[in-house]
């Protein structure tokens, strides 16, 4: 086995959990916040009953976890793989969170929501894309 | 109204901290050492640096805006709403840490802004 085939086999599961942790983690602080009132009319003082409310939800914490877990293992994508690579393919984490969102929390996701997602995708694959200019590699066009 | 000022807090508080805190890392430099023992001495000597504080005093800033905000908006909407930090993350590192930025970069950054007004015409 090449030394590159080994690399992808560790590093292609990896970006699959930082693709489904990330989103993961923010659909259960979703979860969470619609559980404990809008707070888009509350007042200041609306907050001493909310923040006791928000601490005490289990999901907010599972959801904590989840981004917690998701910026270990992208840090340690990191130490060995490049930005340049691991950033385009995390871009498919616009698409998970739409779908999880979805699946996981019943939100009705219009076709002009799909396209925008899409088109998100799109953009920071391009982003990814260029390299990082730092690394001493040769600049993109 | 309040849904503006707290999307420009995820987008731009969370940003700026996360510029904050890379300027506080590359001032300690690149660590190559990974024995916890270094990476001990690694968070002792970040939390030393003004710019790593403030770093994470904007970094929660944007985090608690993204908890309000996801009491009232659904999870589709905020998150790929607040990719807008792509574009507020590459004028804030040319302005702020002087990095130089490619035109192929400037493009995807549109595209992302393209693809966030399209999420933003779907809101109910």
């Amino acid at each position: 086995m090449t030394h590159t085939r080994r690399l992808q086999l560790k590093t292609i599961p990896l970006i699959l959990i930082c693709i489904i942790l990330g989103p993961l983690g923010n659909v259960l602080l979703g979860k969470a916040m619609k559980g404990v009132g809008s707070l888009n009319s509350a007042g200041i003082l609306d907050l001493v009953p909310i923040v006791p409310r928000v601490l005490m939800s289990g999901y907010i914490w599972l959801g904590i976890a989840c981004l917690l877990g998701f910026f270990t293992v992208h840090m340690l994508l990191l130490t060995w793989a490049d930005y340049s690579y691991v950033q385009p393919a995390s871009s498919l984490s616009y698409l998970s969170i739409t779908m999880l969102s979805y699946l996981l929390l019943g939100e009705a996701i219009s076709p002009l929501r799909w396209l925008g997602v899409a088109v998100i995708c799109l953009g920071v694959f391009v982003v990814g894309r260029t390299s990082p200019s730092t690394t001493g590699a040769p600049k993109d066009a | 109204m309040r849904e503006a000022i707290l999307f420009f807090f995820i987008v731009v508080a969370g940003t700026a901290g996360e510029l904050c805190v890379s300027r506080a890392m590359k001032s300690i430099g690149e660590v190559h050492d990974f024995s916890p023992r270094s990476i001990l001495s690694f968070v002792l000597q970040a939390l030393r640096l003004p710019w790593m504080w403030l770093g994470i005093a904007l970094m929660s800033l944007g985090f608690f805006s993204l908890l309000a905000i996801l009491s009232f908006r659904e999870v589709s909407f905020v998150v790929p709403v607040s990719a807008l930090s792509y574009a507020a993350g590459a004028f804030g590192a040319k302005a702020f840490l002087g990095e130089r930025i490619s035109a192929n970069r400037w493009m995807g950054i549109a595209v992302v802004c393209l693809g966030v007004t399209i999420v933003w015409w779907s809101r109910r």
